[in-house]
């Protein structure tokens, strides 16, 4: 069968709902973030796929994705910032064991 | 199948796999490699898709700048050769749940949804016209998201500096 929208669509939904089930069980702070990453990628591959598909006239999901990038590694290079200095300050980066803002 | 077939299918495959393990294993650093393996198995999708600029920016960014920041982060923070501590079984029972809830839901409403395709003329996504339609300032021009991305990313650039600059106290 001839790769399609579909297909490209069924492989964001994996990595989306992939993305999902490792922010729900990781529980160190580098691994929920590189689950985020994930997400994050698996809506950029919807974005791509749509603009090929769907709407070739225009390059507007291109942008969103070139955007989406950047804000992603914005948010990558700040969250990271703040988990080492998590990790100087607890000498742990579980996330069970940061509770201070918790109450 | 052609050859293009067989390659999209070793590229989805190579995508889920890694992905799936690099959010199921217990070394830490492996679960970077597999990140890093489940990138590249997109941006090899965005080639078969002929979206070169964005493939190659993917690999620039993800692949060279955020796997690397993310294996030097876990070089700072993880003891060498530490496993990560065993998930609660219940709870891992529940996320495959609601996460298999959620992939059945969404691939329903994929299968029933018809999409309307355009009948406009191909733009092809070249360097020189993603070029001219980011710097624009006419209808349909992405300058003004770029100014603003750029203002973010000087942002998260000072953000990033104070938050891990040590305190002074600390240090004197």
């Amino acid at each position: 069968m001839q790769p399609g929208l579909y297909h490209i669509l069924f492989i964001s939904t994996a990595l989306f709902f992939i993305g999902v089930y490792g922010f729900f069980t990781r529980r160190n702070l580098v691994t929920m973030l590189m689950s985020v990453e994930l997400i994050l990628n698996s809506v950029n591959l919807n974005f791509i796929a749509f603009n090929k598909y769907l709407w070739f006239d225009k390059m507007d999901g291109l942008f969103f994705t070139i955007f989406i990038i950047a804000i992603a590694a914005a948010e990558a290079a700040v969250a990271i910032a703040i988990i080492i200095n998590l990790y100087r300050s607890h000498n742990s980066i579980d996330v069970e064991q940061t509770e201070e803002l918790r109450y | 199948m052609t050859g293009a077939t067989i390659i999209f299918y070793l590229l989805a495959a190579l995508t889920i796999v890694s992905g799936l393990l690099a959010v199921t294993t217990r070394m830490i650093f492996r679960a970077a490699i597999y990140l890093l393996f489940c990138l590249i198995g997109i941006a090899g999708i965005y080639f078969w898709l002929q979206y070169q600029f964005i493939a190659a920016v993917q690999i620039v960014v993800y692949v060279g700048g955020i796997v690397v920041l993310i294996i030097f982060s876990i070089f700072l923070t993880q003891q060498a050769g530490e496993k990560l501590p065993k998930q609660n079984l219940g709870r891992q029972l529940f996320s495959v749940l609601a996460v298999f809830c959620g992939l059945a839901l969404a691939l329903v409403q994929l299968a029933q949804y018809e999409f309307v395709i355009t009948d406009g003329k191909p733009v092809e996504p070249t360097v020189a016209n993603i070029g001219k339609q980011m710097l624009g300032v006419d209808n349909g021009g992405y300058a003004l998201p770029f100014e603003i991305v750029s203002i973010l990313l000087l942002a998260a650039l000072v953000g990033c500096i104070v938050i891990a600059l040590k305190s002074n106290t600390e240090t004197a």
